[in-house]
């Protein structure tokens, strides 16, 4: 009892200071140009590579940009990118899923040749190889990653709604008359909604770490936009001298990361009834 | 088994089919003409005419069916095209790079076995100890790491502060320590969780209760009996993994300036080299899938039950 109660409590706390990481990624997303000390892109060659001071929290870097305020305009690509990103891929798999899933024949048929296919790739690679021939740029990032991703999430979800279609108040509300699109609104989308949003918090830090890895290989978010993996990137020649300008990108990446994992897993241990 | 493997052969066909396929429409959704691009990289002023011969040259005039056979013909028989910037053999590019980023992957493949698979059962046998509460930990700061910023950290402290290892490139063993571990990190991490898991899952199952009554040691209980079934689903997951621990591999290179398939890629993508990073996509579609189907029949090696199905 007490070690289930331990656990709880845990858990608890791990939601409560996963969220709480969150909340203020959220705050510096919104409240950026307030927040931050200086302009993030203002260019100021005397003032390079500065040591901490009081106008310059954490110092400039090559360029004589503030890096703190970089730091805090990051959060608003990386963050606002990936949940871009996870929303639009999000939404195009629960239609396509769905509709797969419930009708079944020969949509369905087609729709799982194509994940046949498009998941006979790495997804990491087919990300890199589409941003590669599209070229490179936040647009073909995005375009990208949701091109990839859909498949992944539309299988999931189609799974979901199989073992969800053959419950006994589906074949009721079909006995009754109720039209194919209202039993999926009101009877199959609430039950399936839950997992979603599981998934959706356990794979946006994953979500996080591609785009900052392929900024980072100049593929993705392009310099001067202030993006932690193109900071690293920025700072790979300076980086015997100044390691600190690696430092505070890649922590700012590993806190967010690790705070949507922790979220992600203790909300699936929190809904998993099978855990009780 | 016989019948099981040739099964899972016949299956790959349509796959393979399907990936040739994407593999070349792929290439035609690039901005821009390839026979622009193969004219600018041969330093040919790109005039109308030129274009337009180019065009018959590289065969880009005809229907795209056509196109897709004529390059389907030529790559079942290892024939890749001519690489635009070099102008030599894509294939032989190819066998010129990816030995090194073959033996990338392979060293982290082995690393992460070799580690993940200890800490797993021991975080499974003394669940809740100190141990497993520090592996959990490790685990979760693994899985969260940006790979390419470790590789940094990595490199700094041990190259640099250090002055252990060599910082780039490749050549002696040495050079070869902190390239695959950075590769091997985040797997490490994932499949020590993975391995704790299912290590439990199965300390309970009946037939663990029964080798006990029988009077087996603990030792052959856990290393014959549950290691073997607990690792089942980390064999599947392994036939995910080396695909993503191929393309993984790719940022490695980049850090670490390791000259393999990734820098090859990178490069030739920024060249608007079409044949190379035709062929890379291919090779890595195919290598994806032949592990998933060595993956399928370890699998069926390993748990008799799926065996058996595939034969009936």
């Amino acid at each position: 009892m007490l070690r289930m109660l331990m656990v709880r409590l845990f858990q608890k706390k791990a939601l409560l200071f996963s969220g709480a990481i969150i909340l203020i990624m959220f705050v510096l997303v919104l409240f950026a140009p307030v927040l931050a000390p200086h302009d993030p892109n203002i260019i100021d060659i005397e003032h390079k590579l500065q040591a901490p001071s009081w106008d310059f929290p954490l110092g400039t870097d090559h360029l004589g940009r503030c890096i703190l305020s970089r730091l805090i305009f990051g959060t608003r690509v990386s963050l606002g990118t990936a949940f871009l990103v996870m929303v639009v891929t999000m939404i195009i798999s629960i239609f396509i899923g769905t509709y797969a899933g419930y009708k079944g024949g020969r949509i369905d048929y087609l729709f799982m040749r194509i994940c046949d296919v498009l998941l006979a790739f790495p997804s990491l690679f087919l990300a890199l190889a589409l941003i590669g021939i599209l070229g490179p740029g936040p647009l073909n990032l995005f375009l990208a990653m949701v091109l990839v991703q859909w498949v992944f999430y539309a299988r999931i979800i189609r799974g979901m709604v199989l073992s969800v279609k053959e419950q006994n108040y589906i074949l009721a509300a079909k006995v009754s008359g109720t039209p194919g699109p209202m039993i999926v609104i009101r009877h199959i989308f609430p039950v399936i909604l839950s997992q979603v949003a599981v998934l959706f918090f356990m794979d946006i830090g994953g979500i996080i770490l591609t785009i900052s890895g392929l900024s980072f290989l100049g593929l993705g978010i392009q310099p001067p936009t202030a993006e932690w993996g193109a900071m690293i990137n920025d700072s790979k020649q300076f980086f015997r001298s100044h390691p600190s300008l690696m430092m505070y990108p890649g922590l700012m990446i590993l806190t967010i990361v690790m705070a949507f994992n922790l979220f992600g897993d203790t909300l699936r241990d929190a809904l998993d009834v099978r855990q009780d | 088994m016989i019948w099981f493997i040739v099964k899972r052969l016949s299956m790959l066909i349509p796959i393979l089919f399907g990936i040739s396929l994407l593999t070349f429409l792929l290439i035609r959704l690039a901005p821009g003409d390839p026979a622009e691009a193969y004219l600018r990289l041969s330093h040919i002023p790109p005039t109308n005419q030129a274009i337009q011969e180019m065009n018959v040259k590289l065969g880009l005039d005809k229907p795209l069916i056509v196109q897709y056979v004529d390059w389907l013909g030529k790559v079942v028989r290892l024939d890749f095209g001519i690489s635009y910037v070099s102008k030599q053999p894509v294939w032989d590019e190819l066998m010129l790079y990816f030995p090194a980023t073959l033996q990338l992957t392979i060293t982290a493949v082995i690393l992460t076995v070799c580690i993940s698979v200890p800490i797993g059962i021991f975080s499974a046998l003394y669940k809740g100890g100190m141990f497993d509460h520090l592996s959990r930990i490790l685990s979760f700061v693994g899985a969260s790491m940006p790979t390419f910023w470790l590789g940094f950290l990595f490199m700094y402290f041990f190259s640099i502060k250090l002055d252990l290892l060599p910082v780039v490139g490749r050549g002696s063993l040495a050079h070869l320590v902190l390239p695959s571990l950075t590769l091997a990190f985040a797997y490490i991490s994932t499949y020590t969780r993975l391995l704790r898991t299912s290590m439990l899952e199965n300390l309970h199952q009946p037939f663990v209760f029964y080798a006990r009554v029988r009077g087996l040691q603990e030792r052959v209980i856990i290393g014959r009996h549950v290691l073997k079934m607990a690792l089942l689903p980390v064999v599947t997951a392994f036939g995910m993994t080396i695909g993503n621990m191929l393309t993984g591999a790719f940022i490695v290179e980049s850090i670490f300036a390791w000259p393999g398939l990734g820098r090859f890629f990178v490069s030739a993508l920024s060249h608007r080299d079409y044949p190379v990073v035709q062929s890379c996509i291919l090779l890595m579609g195919v290598i994806f899938v032949v592990c998933n189907l060595l993956v399928d029949i370890a699998y069926g090696l390993l748990d008799p039950r799926i065996r058996w199905k595939g034969e009936r």
